[in-house]
């Protein structure tokens, strides 16, 4: 669980330090974009901890739907449907649902809880992801 | 211990994921360090890409009429045109020297010597005897007049001023010489006309020659051209 964390660490420091920056006019896209492949990111993270990773589909998935989101949300901008906020609200919410799924797999590596017990101890709160119906990541 | 899938992958996929999070957040912040409102900087952008957009289409526009305005002047049809029809409206008002057949009419005062009892004053050249005979010439045909040199325009004044004439407010004095454009025999009819003009002049003894000129030259009017009233409406 550590080798992502460095990495992430890792690329923030590279990148404050790379003299670059992105284009001011396609900044919404780019933030888009950066959206999707945190979705991607967690959902692989995720996989990773159910035990069904598959590499080739990670990183495929990770570029192709990083550059989908930036270019629908360009294409919906052309098209004057605002694409955007559909991205916003379905990646917002599939990399809130992964970090809750992390959390708990995490937990329960952690504490050796049962899974039962952990769930039951999520719906309370009301916030839990429902382990079963997770699904495919990429 | 936790499953070690694809560690390497996650590793990497999560360097770039950092790299673009930390671009992201430099560019963000130069844009808010720029002091626009994050929420403004949409409509700003699709702004800014639109006058992109427009100033494209006006860069060809520009293009396009520059061409259009180098056939044109090569082809000069519109420039003839517009050259044209200046030409004519300097000939209606008085601008340029113009040529061409018409009479010439010389009047002089009186050598009669006035009676005891006769007005001197009646054979002497007045203004209106020269208002009436421009009048005939205008009515004849006459395209251009002049008057000692002074064009006839729009608002010239044909006005006594003591012993002399007040014409484009120049002082003339007899002999007067009427210069007018236009077909010269009907011009010379115009004022030999029964019971016109001439016959009045004759009857004062006023010295009256006309003369047809196949080409004279009717000079242009020297004044100032000044409207401190008058505003075209349109």
């Amino acid at each position: 669980m550590l080798i992502p964390l460095l990495g992430l660490v890792l690329g923030i420091v590279i990148g404050l330090r790379l003299p670059v920056y992105f284009p001011v006019t396609y900044a919404r896209y780019i933030s888009i974009g950066l959206l999707a492949a945190m979705d991607t990111a967690f959902g692989g993270m995720r996989a990773s901890l159910e035990g069904r990773f598959d590499t080739l589909v990670f990183v495929s998935g990770f570029f192709s739907n990083t550059l989908l989101a930036a270019a629908l949300t360009y294409i919906g901008d052309r098209l004057g449907v605002e694409l955007y906020y559909a991205a916003l609200f379905a990646l917002g919410y599939r990399v809130f649902q992964n970090l809750g799924l992390i959390r708990y797999l995490l937990l329960k590596e952690v504490t050796g809880h049962s899974r039962k017990l952990e769930r039951r101890k999520d719906n309370k709160e009301g916030n839990g992801p429902k382990y079963r119906i997770s699904r495919e990541v990429g | 211990m936790f499953k070690k899938q694809g560690q390497t992958a996650l590793a990497i996929v999560f360097i770039i994921l950092g790299i673009m999070l930390a671009l992201q957040f430099k560019t963000q912040q130069r844009i808010t360090a720029g002091g626009l409102p994050s929420r403004r900087l949409e409509d700003v952008t699709a702004r800014l890409r639109d006058v992109e957009m427009d100033r494209e289409r006006l860069l060809d526009e520009v293009f396009d009429l520059r061409q259009k305005l180098s056939e044109v002047t090569h082809e000069s049809g519109l420039i003839q045109a517009l050259e044209d029809e200046l030409k004519k409206v300097k000939i209606v008002a008085g601008l340029v020297e113009v040529k061409g057949p018409g009479i010439v009419i010389t009047l002089d005062d009186s050598k009669r010597v006035a009676h005891p009892g006769e007005d001197p004053n009646a054979f002497l050249i007045h203004d209106d005897d020269v208002l009436k005979v421009i009048n005939e010439l205008a009515a004849a045909g006459a395209e251009a007049m002049s008057v000692n040199g002074q064009r006839l325009i729009a608002t010239t004044e044909i006005r006594c001023a003591g012993p002399t004439i007040s014409i484009n407010n120049t002082r003339v004095a007899p002999p007067i010489t009427i210069m007018a454009i236009g077909d010269p025999e009907a011009l010379e009819s115009g004022l030999k006309m029964r019971g016109g003009i001439l016959e009045t002049l004759a009857f004062w003894g006023i010295d009256v020659k006309i003369k047809r000129e196949a080409e004279i030259i009717v000079p242009a009017y020297k004044g100032s051209l000044k409207f401190n009233w008058a505003k075209p409406t349109s």
